[in-house]
């Protein structure tokens, strides 16, 4: 039995509106799970109606290997990763899908040459220039989200010590690259195009293998491998046969998508990572223009302007443009007071102290930053949310910035993992109403989403961004290793309050040495 | 460039739109999952790549690369729609 081409594109249309419930049920938490079966069903329908025989037969042996190699690497990961390492793994998945592009177009172009070659059947401005775009977008993206995933994974762009796996990875990866566009270059002999390959692969390693964040010339580098990314792409569309100038534009795009983010860390991670999907989502439309099927272009359609949303939302939480975010870097500026000056009335706790001011706290309020995840401490958080309940019937609720952590929702995902009920996480603007009520408030590894100067100095390099405005409440409790910055490089007033107290310590062993001191009351 | 472009670039930006429209409000919690979520729609890539791996009439290093391709897309959409089920589970719980 043949599917006819009528039947398949229905199927595909199905796929579609289902692809486009799953991401408006995604949006509310009742509906939430409705939709990620509904994307599950869309794909399993989109894929099923391609593997049946249609109007031509299939040879099914490279697509079955696929299909079982990617099935046991997709399980293993989705089952076995920590929620910990959760944006690691987000941006890990955002590569696959940008390199997945990259090879349809590859592909795609071959068959085209050929074609060419024996029938003179011309592939057609069109699928050109759509192959150049899912080339493109997809070298940007599988080239950036390995950046972005190694430095969530922290082996790259840092100066300590590796464990044997990171080496493995990082010096692998450089290796690979290399050695790659090497083994296309020597049979192929070598002419410009290929130089330039060859080329962009070794400052991709060179990049890559590099232990600071800071390239020098970045700045003119990225235009050039844009530059050269774009002439690239003109020559593969004047000339379907140009393999070489393909690879070129594969390896230029991928210089460009290691520069793009390499010099992006820290409270800045969480726009990138949201940019990436939507760009791996434009890749997969672009290949939708290749194949010249509709049911990628709208899947990938949207999944570029879920990302997009997403990067926005993570914008306007710090108040920055995302120009500003990719191209320029924080820091503190001339104006910046000088950290020994700020932190002379900085006044230090303990365990036994705070626990007697939770028991006469009406209400308490927890503020999680990244530190709470670096020491994972959200269960030691949850046990301790739990004992204030039982003992002292207070209710605990938690702030939760939009940019607090290193991914999107990265502090919501923690806490849900050590059970805390999501109607106990409150977004920034109702904390912040309510903050002059709350009698306790304990910051955790945060330190820039609350930092006051952003409300009080023009001058600083976080002005105007929105924060947690903890120094208002009654009393506030500081769990951090030291006085170190936070990401923005400036110092943190809110440490030298009246109404602060700091208790210097990893965020996990404070919140056990806090539980023990809770129990003794 | 004939009207399979024009349809094809109208379904484009209407879908652009609709996108738009049907997120324009994500509470933070959900932000992960819809990340991941759509991370996984963007395996649809997979559709492609099937296509060209599995065409009889191309060159077989056309095909092995859709096959590579095949298994990348795979990655996303099985690990993709797994781990956004496990999260929203974790959410669900309380």
């Amino acid at each position: 039995m043949k599917l006819s081409p009528e039947f398949v594109n229905v199927c595909y249309l199905v796929a579609a509106v289902l692809f486009i419930l799953d991401l408006k049920w995604m949006t509310h938490p009742k509906t939430a799970v409705r939709g990620n079966r509904a994307g599950m069903l869309a794909m399993l329908i989109a894929v099923v109606v391609t593997l049946l025989p249609s109007d031509h037969s299939l040879d099914y042996t490279y697509i079955l290997i696929g299909l079982a190699i990617g099935s046991a690497i997709g399980l293993f990961a989705a089952l076995k990763i920590k929620m910990t390492s959760m944006p690691e793994l987000v941006g890990l998945f955002n590569g696959f899908g940008g390199a997945a592009s990259v090879l349809v177009g590859a592909s795609a172009l071959l068959a085209a040459s050929a074609a060419l070659a024996q029938d003179k059947i011309d592939p057609g401005m069109t699928m050109m220039v759509a192959t150049v775009a899912s080339a493109l977008i997809g070298s940007v993206t599988f080239f950036g989200s390995y950046v972005a995933f190694g430095k969530l994974a922290e082996f790259l762009a840092v100066k300590w010590k590796l464990y044997t796996w990171q080496k493995a990875i990082k010096y692998g990866f450089a290796l690979v690259t290399v050695a790659g566009a090497l083994a296309y270059v020597i049979p192929a002999g070598l002419d410009t195009y290929n130089a330039i390959t060859v080329f962009s692969a070794v400052i991709i390693a060179g990049i890559a293998v590099m232990k600071s964040d800071r390239i020098p010339m970045a700045g003119f580098a990225k235009l050039a491998f844009l530059a050269l990314s774009i002439v690239a792409g003109f020559l593969v569309v004047g000339d379907p046969h140009n393999e070489h100038a393909f690879w070129m534009l594969v390896a230029a795009s991928g210089a460009l998508g290691v520069l793009l983010t390499w010099s992006i860390g820290g409270a800045d991670m969480p726009v990138v990572i949201a940019l990436l999907n939507s760009y791996s989502g434009l890749a997969a439309a672009a290949t939708g223009f290749v194949i010249g099927n509709s049911v990628l272009i709208i899947s990938g359609s949207l999944v570029g302007a879920s990302g997009i949303v997403l990067t926005m939302i993570m914008c306007k939480a710090m108040n920055r443009s995302l120009l500003n975010v990719m191209f320029s870097r924080m820091g503190p500026t001339a104006d910046t007071p000088d950290a020994d000056e700020v932190y002379t009335t900085v006044k230090s706790t303990s365990a036994d102290e705070i626990a007697m001011m939770v028991e006469t706290a009406q209400r308490i309020v927890i503020v999680p930053g990244y530190g709470m995840a670096v020491a994972q401490a959200q269960h030691a958080v949850r046990e301790f949310g739990n004992l204030v309940a039982e003992k002292f019937d207070a209710e605990i609720e938690y702030a939760i910035h939009p940019v607090a952590g290193r991914m999107p929702g990265h502090m919501n995902v923690l806490l849900a993992e050590a059970d805390v009920s999501y109607d106990k996480l409150k977004e920034m603007d109702e904390i912040n109403s309510t903050i002059e009520t709350v009698d306790l408030c304990i910051v955790v590894g945060a330190n820039d989403v609350v930092n006051p100067v952003a409300r009080t100095d023009p001058n600083s390099p976080i002005a105007g961004m929105p924060i947690i405005n903890v120094d208002m409440a009654r009393t506030v409790i500081v769990i951090k290793r030291s006085l170190s910055p936070g990401f923005a490089g400036i110092p943190n007033p809110l440490f030298a309050k009246d109404n602060t107290m700091m208790f210097f310590s990893d965020a996990k062993k404070a919140f056990n040495e806090l539980n023990a001191a809770v129990k003794e009351t | 460039m004939g009207t399979d472009l024009i349809m094809l670039l109208t379904v484009f930006v209407l879908a652009v739109f609709v996108g738009f429209e049907i997120i324009t409000k994500v509470p933070p919690t959900l932000h992960t999952p819809l990340m991941s979520g759509s991370n996984a729609i963007s395996g649809i890539t997979l559709v492609g790549a099937i296509v060209l791996a599995g065409d009889p009439r191309l060159p077989d290093l056309a095909r092995m690369l859709g096959g590579v391709a095949v298994a990348l897309a795979t990655i996303n959409v099985v690990g993709g729609f797994l781990v956004t089920g496990r999260m929203l589970h974790m959410f669900k719980r309380k």
